[in-house]
């Protein structure tokens, strides 16, 4: 079966002045439409570098290896007409900051309008005025909402803007990445009831990053988790966050407390130290350093992603064992 | 704790006494960012104060530093009322300080970690009038060890860039520590941190009450984040405080239709029927009558408020400023017509 976007092991380096970098390290990912995968990690995992492979937005200076599949096509390799037809409408990102992506001094229906008219030459103002307010109505605006300068819009209804301008040219695929970051939980609520609405009308496929493990259980289907460019543990997005096989992950899902389990309260998990320096990654286990469980082989082998139970993988020396 | 910077406190407390502050907005309207508030936080205790964007609760946490001049009402440090003057705010900044969100841009880009915590020791010579004798560079380790930057001398010529996340809000809590003062106000001090530095960083808040006697108000829109750190919590919605009390309490049996909503969006898997109240915040030059929360109030849409017959109340009669106590408190018509 031909997935909508398949990852096949794909490796980002960096060429720098000081070496070469691994940024993400044979990442195997699929998503099919209707469907929302989530993608988890911190700062610096590679999460971000991995997203921008997808519509092959990756830096100069970023050599990718593996394949990258958009409908079976390889977007790393196809060739520019069609890649231009890719980035037009078959997928479309969503960022965080939404304040900084929006022209301040260009009313925001005069945004969303834009793609469209490029894309359909010739479209009468009245189809493109009427596709606007569709839009705004399929992220939950009004449609008078078209004549608001950025500035005058709050940060929910900005980002919902941006979202309205990601479906513009009716995209296959949408990558979200971050996108109720920096927004209120009720606002955020909001946000993602909108992108869950969209997938299930549209029958779009999602490809959502965040470095917050509840957020996904929540909205998606799937969820990989990265940590130090490599996939760490893949799964079930309720399982992964409730029961969550790799050591990392489970860190990840207890940074997020349930509120009104008794042994949260007045006890935050965290989990000491930092990423490590992609450039100087620890040898073995690259999350041996900071792990609560490790022992003595794990500074020694690299770990494989492993089978565990219908559906699930980790890669971790305690897991799937025999 | 070793090298802490002052013996554990008792007793001091900051309290917002019938406080009001308003701001002027576009065409003559009056925006009241706080409209009526008491609130007490004491050498000792940890209260998050939490709320939405526009809720007014970063308003209120700037005019409890002396940041905000109030219209009405008065902020008090151990009953007295605050005073306005140089010297008495620089006595009073001592004692109670504030430690920022978004750790990146607090902090001075071009200096290094010791400058940055050396700072604050040279404006209020504390080198100079330290009773051990201490010297500024033993006041600056000292701040970073209680920070939980250990050993201090190795990040002493560090840049900001060249720190982490979690190493940079340290550093800041680091110079808010070298006050050695009584009380922290913290403004969202996790929420632009990763998921697993935000732990560290909360548990270091709880270590510095436990080991200093410090108080701390959370300002936060995370309500988790009460969950694992806050004795109380007081929700603003508005300009003022609609629900208040014991942490357990509010997070396990909330009572204001606005803190069960914000509880039942707090994505989790088991949990309560979602509410995603429509709308945001409404803009603080137009509060509305009665109770200021009744146009998005899920309990007036649904007709629970018609039933017990206080709908009338809910859009016309004002309740009452919440009074500081150590119960659990709510501003809500139905919650008084509870039969």
């Amino acid at each position: 079966m031909s997935h909508l976007l398949r990852l096949e092991d794909v490796s980002v380096t960096y060429r720098t002045g000081a070496g070469d970098v691994p940024a993400v390290r044979g990442v195997d990912l699929a998503v099919d439409a209707g469907q929302i995968v989530g993608l988890a990690g911190e700062s610096g995992c590679g999460k971000s570098t991995l997203a921008a492979t997808i519509l092959r937005l990756q830096p100069p200076n970023a050599r990718v290896a593996g394949r990258v599949l958009f409908e079976g096509e390889d977007v790393q390799t196809m060739r520019w007409g069609d890649l231009r037809a890719l980035r037009w409408a078959g997928a479309s990102m969503v960022f965080q900051g939404a304040l900084h992506s929006l022209n301040p001094v260009q009313r925001v229906g005069q945004q969303i309008a834009e793609p469209i008219r490029l894309h359909e030459a010739g479209v009468t103002d009245q189809r493109v005025d009427g596709r606007v307010a569709e839009l705004l109505g399929q992220v939950g605006l009004p449609a008078t909402r078209a004549r608001s300068y950025p500035h005058q819009l709050s940060g929910g209804q900005r980002q919902r803007v941006m979202i309205a301008m990601a479906l513009a040219c009716r995209p296959r695929l949408i990558v979200a990445d971050e996108p109720t970051t920096a927004l209120d939980v009720m606002v955020q609520a909001q946000v993602l009831r909108v992108l869950h609405d969209l997938v299930d009308d549209l029958d779009v496929g999602m490809l959502m990053i965040s470095h917050d493990l509840s957020v996904l259980a929540e909205l998606c289907d799937r969820i990989t988790v990265m940590y130090a460019g490599r996939v760490v543990e893949q799964g079930p997005a309720r399982q992964v966050f409730a029961d969550p096989l790799h050591p990392y992950s489970g860190a990840l899902s207890a940074s997020f407390p349930r509120i009104g389990d008794p042994a949260a309260r007045f006890a935050p998990a965290g989990l000491p130290g930092d990423p490590p320096d992609p450039a100087a990654l620890p040898a073995g286990c690259s999350f041996h350093p900071r792990c609560p469980r490790r022992f003595d082989a794990c500074d020694g082998v690299v770990p494989e992603l492993r089978a565990e139970g219908p559906g699930r993988a980790a890669a971790c020396l305690l897991v799937g064992a025999p | 704790m070793t090298g802490s910077t002052a013996p554990p406190v008792r007793g001091t407390v900051l309290e917002a006494r019938g406080l009001h502050i308003e701001f002027g907005a576009r065409g003559g309207a009056v925006a009241r960012a706080v409209d009526g508030v008491d609130l007490r936080v004491a050498a000792g205790e940890i209260v998050a104060l939490v709320g939405e964007s526009g809720s007014g609760k970063t308003t209120l946490a700037r005019a409890l530093i002396g940041l905000e001049r109030p219209s009405a009402g008065e902020v008090f440090l151990d009953n007295a009322p605050l005073d306005r003057s140089t010297q008495g705010l620089r006595a009073f900044r001592r004692r109670v300080q504030l430690v920022l969100q978004d750790p990146a841009g607090a902090l001075n880009p071009r200096h290094t970690v010791y400058e940055s915590v050396a700072e604050g020791i040279r404006l209020h010579g504390l080198a100079a009038s330290d009773p051990e004798r201490r010297t500024e560079a033993d006041l600056v380790a000292a701040a970073l060890s209680a920070a939980g930057l250990r050993p201090p001398e190795r990040l002493y010529l560090r840049y900001p860039h060249e720190l982490s996340g979690g190493q940079r809000q340290r550093v800041l809590i680091a110079g808010a520590l070298a006050m050695a003062p009584q009380l922290l106000v913290a403004d969202e001090p996790v929420s632009s941190l990763d998921a697993s530095i935000r732990g560290e960083v909360l548990a270091l808040l709880l270590a510095l009450r436990r080991d200093l006697g410090l108080g701390v108000l959370v300002v936060t829109h995370d309500l988790g984040l009460a969950w694992n750190i806050a004795d109380r919590i007081a929700v603003m919605y508005l300009g003022r405080i609609v629900e208040s009390g014991p942490t357990e309490e509010v997070l396990r049996e909330p009572t204001h239709p606005y803190t069960r909503a914000l509880l039942s969006v707090v994505p989790e898997i088991e949990r309560i029927e979602p509410v995603v109240l429509t709308g945001e915040v409404p803009d603080p030059t137009h509060i509305p009558s009665g109770c200021r929360f009744h146009p998005r109030c899920p309990a007036l849409a649904d007709g629970t408020a018609a039933t017990r017959g206080i709908e009338d109340a809910c859009r016309r009669e004002p309740l009452e400023v919440l009074p500081v106590s150590t119960g659990h408190d709510v501003a809500c018509h139905l919650v008084r017509s509870r039969p």
